[in-house]
């Protein structure tokens, strides 16, 4: 085994994003971190930004150990402040680009406050929620989202609270970029992330995320994949939805898309503008005035440009990774990267049959998700379901799914047009 | 540790070269940059003189909320900050606060915050974190009564022991308590320093009559402020470690956005800062992080100590209520009794040696301060026997010097 993942760690395409010295990871089989995680890593590589500049906040749970696997600067913080940790450095150095990445007990439970106050000043911080309703690393305890009725380990026979429905939290908070995907929706993940990650302001994608091992066990909903599975029949793909709307009701329909996006001034700019006016054109923060500071960031936006560009150039070399990766990824079942692995493959090379099944139900982390695709087949399933538009018919969904990909980035057409040509499949 | 003997007034106590290479050893001193130096006599509270000693040290980011009575040191940073080119915010609590913080320094600014007990008793969760991470930060507590909202607000000096046990967890932070609003100034400048060096949270433990007390403050010019720089790693990534465990400070800090994709985390670390969980490394870090301090008590401990050769009593106090004890310490005097004075400028690392060394030769400590009875418990404990008198006495008032005049004859007997 330690020598499988040691070959694994050798071949990984992730190996520049991911610590591989510090894999194997703590996820269970069919979590849904996992493949966050690796849209993450692949969003970073894809924006262009320098990876020296992206600094990684967690906080306490499953998803709180983030921090602790990704290439980046990073702090795994006490339990709800990641938030502020992360507002701390954004404001020591401006030029960092700050992800929060953790939980929804995290982040709206104990830190609630935090997560309200950070939306409502738009600190320009990326904030990743995994959603899983539940607390995982504590055992599978209610959390601010779990919905009526769901059972976990605190509310044992069934809960009655009212969950929060966090987009529209993010919005009354006045959050400049509220998007919510599941973690089926594993391309979609890595396009909002990436768009966040090149924006100002506070951004909030909320992730549905599947715990097979406690919030699945305990109300029976089988494995990561049936949960996709749900995902797949449930979601509503509707950009711009009214927040008010996106409640999400026990193994109800899920909203998702890209509900908000609109530019005000972040934190930083407001506090620049109120002291240029106090201290006069030649105000500095750290030192440097704001022409300084803006002559800065506009050079390295030339260099994030030039390199997403180069990125662009290069689509052969890129499409050989996954096949290199293919390899050590075959012998080894626990291979963490597998997902992203498989969904590049089918990606790149829309021809291969295989590897495009495994990519309708891809997105899920680890072996399981993929060893239950082809049994699965849930892109066949689908299809003879094909009767009502809400069941989602996978292609015409998935249309749907192209032309907002396409519209959220105009300039990714060719990532665009590779979406549908997979999903077709 | 200092002797100075500059009369029992203690004010300005701070004297002598409190910032050279034997106190630091290995560190680099440099002046301090005159854009934070407001130099001059000035006319300020202890609260404002905090403020201008974090901006004098080169603090230049101050995440806080509002809590009497140490709002105004948080009002006149964010006054200060627009021309000074400091960074000043002010948090949804202090949870925040002192995580805002904790970020901010790993984003390689020098950080800093005020707060009272119930902002401090918040504060506490990331302390912890802060020693855990060694992350250096200055944080003020202008004590006032308690506990719980207690006496909005009256003096105390409350939280000597929480400032000292507050987080869950071994661990050990430097305090320094100031007697006025010139050391306020001074103390605060010095905390960075320490807080740098030793890379731990530093903690001022003042009150609310220091700190609300305007005096006369003469801040000198900046090529006369001797601070600590931020000292961050720049060697080759292979050989970078946020982290040492050898029981010492002067190690640097790793600076976010410097490219060497550091690793920090509240769990049990390694050298690396990734989670190692064992009881093994758990004593690495846990000797580590008491030792860095303990073991360089002598140097980080500042006393002042007046006319302590041959006294048969001693009283030991700090902060407002040293100022007090000398009213009934000169009484005593004119009594015929002898008298000396110890002031702790130092509270955490607390004085052990020195307490042990004097025991011998005194008939008995006098410790006033205004708590049912806090740091008296660690005079009792280096006494080895000797007389340790309590003069308690709960928040909201500073002493009667009668009542420690009272102790003193006492003590005499």
């Amino acid at each position: 085994m330690s020598t499988d993942i040691e070959k694994f760690k050798a071949g990984s395409p992730m190996s520049s994003t991911l610590r591989m010295d510090r894999m194997p990871h703590i996820w269970c089989p069919g979590c849904g971190i996992g493949s966050e995680v690796n849209s993450f890593a692949e969003a970073v590589k894809r924006s262009g930004i320098d990876p020296k500049k992206v600094v990684v906040v967690s906080g306490i749970g499953c998803t709180g150990r983030v921090a602790g696997y990704v290439n980046f600067d990073s702090i795994h913080t006490t339990h709800g402040r990641a938030i502020p940790v992360a507002t701390g450095i954004k404001l020591a150095n401006p030029e960092l680009t700050v992800v929060v990445f953790s939980g929804e007990g995290d982040l709206a439970g104990i830190g609630g406050n935090h997560l309200i106050h950070a939306a409502r000043r738009n600190m320009d911080l990326v904030v990743i929620c995994n959603n899983n309703f539940t607390y995982g690393m504590t055992g599978g305890q209610l959390t601010p989202t779990t919905p009526g009725s769901a059972m976990a380990s605190t509310t044992p026979y069934g809960n009655y609270e009212y969950p929060f429905s966090l987009p529209f939290l993010m919005d009354a908070c006045g959050a400049t970029y509220i998007a919510r995907w599941t973690s089926l929706h594993s391309r979609n993940v890595t396009q909002s992330i990436e768009e966040a990650l090149l924006r100002k302001g506070f951004s909030f994608i909320e992730i549905i995320s599947p715990c097979p091992t406690l919030y699945l066990r305990r109300n029976r909903l089988g494995d990561g994949v049936d949960q996709l599975q749900n995902y797949q029949d449930n979601s509503i793909l509707k950009h711009g939805a009214d927040t008010r709307e996106t409640a999400i009701d026990y193994q109800g329909k899920i909203v998702v898309g890209k509900f908000v996006e609109k530019n005000k001034p972040t934190y930083l700019e407001a506090s620049d503008k109120c002291s240029v006016k106090l201290v006069g054109d030649d105000y500095q923060l750290y030192g440097k005035t704001i022409p300084e500071r803006e002559a800065e960031e506009k050079a390295e936006k030339e260099r994030i440009a030039a390199r997403r560009a180069a990125m662009q150039a290069e689509p052969e070399e890129a499409a050989a990774e996954p096949k290199k990766a293919a390899a050590p990824k075959a012998a080894v079942k626990k291979a963490p990267a597998k997902p992203a692995a498989a969904s590049k493959t089918a990606k790149k090379a829309p021809a291969k049959a295989k590897p495009v099944k495994k990519a309708a139900v891809k997105a899920k982390p680890a072996k399981k998700a993929a060893t239950k695709a082809v049994v699965k087949a849930p892109a066949k399933k689908a299809a003879t379901k094909a009767t009502v538009k809400k069941a989602a018919p996978k292609a015409a969904k998935t249309k749907v799914v192209a032309k907002a990909v396409k519209k959220a980035a105009p300039k990714a057409t060719a990532k665009a047009k590779a979406a549908p040509k997979k999903t077709r499949k | 540790m200092k002797t100075k003997p500059s009369g029992v007034s203690g004010t300005g106590g701070s004297g002598g070269d409190v910032c050279s290479s034997e106190r630091y050893p290995g560190a680099t001193i440099v002046t301090a940059d005159p854009k934070g130096v407001d130099a001059g006599p000035h006319f300020m509270d202890g609260d404002h003189a905090i403020a201008e000693g974090g901006l004098a040290a080169g603090c230049r980011f101050f995440a806080g909320y509002p809590i009497t009575p140490s709002t105004e040191a948080a009002e006149r940073f964010a006054e200060r900050a627009p021309e000074v080119g400091a960074m000043f915010i002010q948090m949804e609590d202090e949870l925040a606060s002192i995580a805002a913080l904790i970020g901010g320094a790993w984003g390689g600014q020098k950080c800093m915050t005020v707060t009272c007990g119930p902002g401090f008793s918040l504060m506490t969760e990331n302390l912890g974190l802060a020693c855990m991470t060694e992350t250096p930060m200055v944080i003020a507590n202008v004590q006032r009564g308690g506990p719980s909202t207690g006496l909005p607000t009256l003096t105390a000096q409350q939280d000597m022991m929480q400032a000292r046990y507050g987080p869950h967890g071994d661990n050990m932070i430097i305090a320094l308590c100031p007697d006025s609003p010139q050391e306020c100034f001074d103390l605060t400048v010095e905390a960075f320093n320490l807080s740098e060096y030793y890379r731990v949270p530093v903690i001022i433990l003042t009150d609310e009559t220091v700190g609300h007390m305007h005096e006369k403050v003469v801040i000198p010019p900046a090529d006369q402020i001797k601070i600590l720089p931020r000292n961050n790693y720049s060697g080759p990534k292979e050989s970078c470690r946020p982290y040492k465990f050898d029981s010492q400070g002067g190690h640097p800090m790793v600076r976010a956005g410097d490219g060497y994709n550091f690793h920090i985390t509240g769990l049990t670390h390694n050298e690396k800062g990734y989670p190692v969980m064992t009881a093994e490394q758990n004593v690495k870090v846990v000797t580590h992080l008491m030792e860095k301090i303990n073991g360089n008590a002598d140097k980080i401990i500042r006393l002042e100590e007046n006319e302590i050769d041959g006294a048969d009593v001693v009283v030991v106090s700090y902060g407002i209520t040293s100022r007090i004890a000398v009213k009934a310490i000169q009484d005593a005097r004119k009594e015929g009794i002898k008298v000396g004075s110890l002031r702790l400028i130092t509270i955490w690392p607390f004085c052990e040696k020195r307490i042990r060394k004097l025991a011998p030769k005194v008939k008995a400590f006098v410790v006033p301060e205004i708590n049912y009875g806090q740091m008296v418990k660690e005079v009792e404990r280096c006494a080895g026997g000797v007389k340790v008198i309590s003069v308690n006495h709960c928040g909201g008032a500073v002493h009667d010097p009668d009542v420690i005049l009272a102790a003193i004859r006492k003590a005499n007997q």
